[in-house]
């Protein structure tokens, strides 16, 4: 199944990451399930229980289904001081999910992440790889909105 | 030559060799560093911190498990300023630990409990920032309480490098980081194969093997019932060290008292049936190398070698004797021989076994272990709950008189003993298959080449045989599942060339087993083997072949070894298993 994404990486220990990424990208849930870690694992002779590890160290992977949307909210000093807490208070209420949980119409998963390098716009998210900055109630109003129209 | 250097350990001047740590450089100084993750037999994890120290030349705290020694250092293992850094420490790891110490497992052998007694820990200084988790129970053999673990992380070490097993793993980080199973499914679906040398390793009691206790004496007190027992050989190497005895003394006659003192209606030993394993096994060599059957040879007495193979090596399910292990070839017996013999009802009896084991409990309850018509074996008691129940029925063990084992299952030779230590076995199977190759005994018992800790041992035997002249038999003797799979890496890429291989999941064989005293270390493990091999000495019979008992039993009842019905009984076959999860693939092998 994930044969395409084998061949553009040669089976050496190193590409672990890349071809995690390249997994969850390519699954409409952003997510890498067992079964793509079972194959990892015979391509790249990890053990499975390695990969899991990696897997969960970093926040960037799931290996449970998440929304169309990653909203990922930074949880680092930088932005706690200017207010990421009144941001995600905002967000769980628009979304109407807690930390974690998708919405209902599968079109968003709410997240906590570490720093994502730049705190000169603090408070941040990333969307998927997009990154949105100096959040306020109004502008996400217009992010997630605007989102949902696209849909 | 290691270039020596000097170091300075609160003063003290010590040469070492360049690399040394500064832990083991203090203890060569004789001085006394707190420690908690680190355990001499593993690669150090550095994780607790408990083993900080101060230098008197330079501004820095470094952990003396994993910082190597450099010349000129000046180390300080005390100040108040380390004091008050460890009792912090501990402080921080309670706020996170289960605190449930005297229902604990391992109470009193707590490696925590002990450090926090010895520097007066206040565990209400910091708030309990434990997210409670549900116990593990799913597995047949071990019970994982994360609410304990403190992330020490040698479980880990064990788990992956001495044994590559990799059932557990790293999950999340920061606070939610815990040692989990892939997918946190639990220790059932994962690829663990039972050896329980995590549970040894564990210094808290968050590893522990699921408790037969109970079960065993409910059958005791239960008037109905005819409770048997059957004892490894690695207990009685081990009993004398938790009773304050000559840790090197082989406590067999004790231990056969204490058996009847807690009202097992018998008390046979499974040195006998290893006596037996050794008639089938050997036989089978014979026939193998007579008639140009597979070879090498695999002994099959250990289940969490069992395990492994057939979940990372299926294909050599072919090479690994039919054999069933002494403990299921005793419970079969008893179900069947035994109960023919003394016309008991085989569903009234009970068949008990203790061993130095966790992946016994596992063994027992494969669905293809019930020839005798019944589950062949009901319960296992690992050697740590054995000496429980000894202390619970308030035995004095030390002081108890010696008494024998029961007839017609319970004599034993120096053969049958050996099979508790790494090489033993092999040693024991090389003792029979030279009788019945050679018609005469070997001149001298003592096969060195098997013997000690060693992980791989090689050796190559010139056996003047009756039949087909002089054989050259290359054999091999695999401790610890590293080394395991470090032979059968060798056997399938056609590097080495061997005829038997013996190989034992733990580290020094059973007396390493996962089921022994917790924190039992390499040295433990060694000591318990040589006081086995002595007792093998000072016996008068040392050949499988010149076990009574096991003699009667053929002539009585199973005919001659490898005979159909000894195949029916004593033999088994192998699965395939999933290296995700355990579960059975496929049956690869086939009862004849």
């Amino acid at each position: 199944m994930y044969e395409k994404i084998f061949e553009k990486y040669s089976p050496k220990k190193d590409n672990l990451i890349y071809i995690l990424h390249d997994i969850q990208d390519q699954h409409p849930q952003h997510y890498i399930s067992e079964d793509a870690v079972s194959e990892v694992s015979e391509y790249l002779r990890i053990p499975f229980s390695h990969i899991y590890g990696v897997l969960t160290f970093y926040t960037m992977y799931s290996t449970k289904p998440r929304g169309k949307n990653v909203i990922r909210l930074c949880e680092s000093p930088p932005c706690f001081l200017k207010g990421s807490e009144n941001v995600l208070r905002k967000l769980k209420k628009t979304l109407d999910v807690k930390i974690n949980q998708t919405t209902k119409d599968g079109l968003f998963t709410l997240e906590l992440c570490a720093c994502l390098g730049v705190c000169g716009n603090a408070p941040v998210m990333m969307i998927n790889d997009d990154v949105y900055g100096n959040l306020n109630d109004e502008k996400i109003d217009k992010i997630i909105n605007k989102i949902r129209g696209e849909k | 030559m290691t270039k020596l250097i000097k170091v300075s350990i609160d003063g003290l001047e010590v040469e070492v060799p360049d690399g040394t740590t500064i832990l083991d450089a203090a203890k060569k100084a004789k001085k006394y560093i707190p420690t908690l993750c680190y355990h001499p037999d593993l690669k150090p994890t550095a994780n607790c911190g408990l083993c900080v120290v101060e230098f008197e030349n330079m501004d820095a705290t470094k952990r003396a498990c994993s910082t190597p020694a450099w010349e000129g250092m000046k180390v300080i293992t005390n100040s108040n300023k380390l004091r008050k850094l460890r009792k912090s420490l501990l402080e921080l790891i309670l706020s996170n630990h289960d605190v449930a110490c005297p229902t604990c497992d391992q109470n009193n052998k707590c490696e925590l409990q002990d450090l926090a007694n010895l520097f007066n820990v206040d565990d209400s200084i910091f708030p309990k920032i434990l997210k409670k988790r549900p116990l593990d129970l799913d597995s047949f053999s071990i019970v994982r309480d994360s609410n304990k673990c403190i992330s020490c992380g040698r479980c880990l070490i064990v788990c992956q490098e001495i044994q590559t097993v990799y059932a557990l793993t790293e999950g999340g980080r920061g606070f939610d980081k815990v040692i989990t199973t892939s997918f946190d499914k639990g220790m059932y679906d994962s690829p663990c194969v039972n050896c329980g040398q995590c549970t040894v390793y564990c210094p808290v009691g968050a590893l522990r093997e699921k408790n037969h206790k109970d079960f065993v004496w409910e059958a005791l007190l239960d008037k109905s019932k005819y409770v048997v027992v059957q004892e490894a050989p690695a207990i009685r190497a081990t009993l004398g060290e938790e009773f304050g005895m000559n840790p090197e003394e082989v406590t067999v006659g004790k231990m056969y008292a204490a058996l009847h003192k807690l009202g097992f209606d018998r008390v046979f030993d499974t040195n006998f049936s290893a006596d037996l394993t050794i008639m089938e096994e050997g036989t089978e060599l014979i026939t193998r190398i007579a008639t140009g059957g597979t070879l090498p040879l695999i002994t099959s007495c250990c289940p969490g070698w069992v395990s492994f193979m057939e979940t990372y090596f299926p294909k050599r399910a072919e090479n690994t004797s039919t054999c069933k292990s002494p403990q299921q070839m005793f419970g079969t017996l008893v179900k069947t021989y035994f109960a023919e013999k003394e016309k008991i009802d085989p569903a009234n009896i009970v068949s008990v076994s203790i061993m130095p084991c966790t992946a016994k409990k596992f063994e027992l309850a494969r669905p293809e272990m019930k020839d005798s018509g019944y589950q062949d074996v009901d319960y296992v008691l690992t050697t740590r709950e054995f000496i429980k129940m000894i202390k619970e029925a308030g035995i004095d063990f030390a002081t108890l008189d010696e008494q024998k084992a029961d007839n017609l299952m319970g004599a034993y030779t120096g053969a049958g003993t050996i099979f508790g230590a790494t090489g033993g076995v092999m040693e024991a199977a090389i003792r029979t298959a030279y009788f019945v190759l050679v018609g005469k005994e070997l001149d001298d018992l003592d096969i060195k080449a098997v013997r000690g800790m060693t992980g791989i041992k090689e050796a190559t035997l010139t056996i003047p045989t009756k039949d087909f002249g002089e054989i050259k038999l290359n054999v091999v003797v695999a401790h610890g599942l590293s080394n395991a799979r470090q032979v059968m890496e060798w056997v399938e890429s056609g590097e080495k060339d061997y005829h038997f291989i013996e190989i034992m999941a733990c580290p020094g064989g059973c007396v390493g087993g996962g089921g022994q005293p917790y924190g039992s270390s390499i040295a433990d493990r060694a000591r318990r083997g040589i006081s086995l091999y002595k007792e093998d000495k000072d016996l008068p019979k040392r050949c499988s072949h010149q076990n009574p008992d096991v003699n009667k039993c053929y002539e009585d009842f199973l005919g001659k070894p490898n005979s159909e019905k000894a195949h029916k009984l004593l033999h088994t076959n192998y699965f395939e298993r999933s290296k995700l999860n355990g579960e059975i693939i496929r049956e690869i092998t086939h009862k004849h």
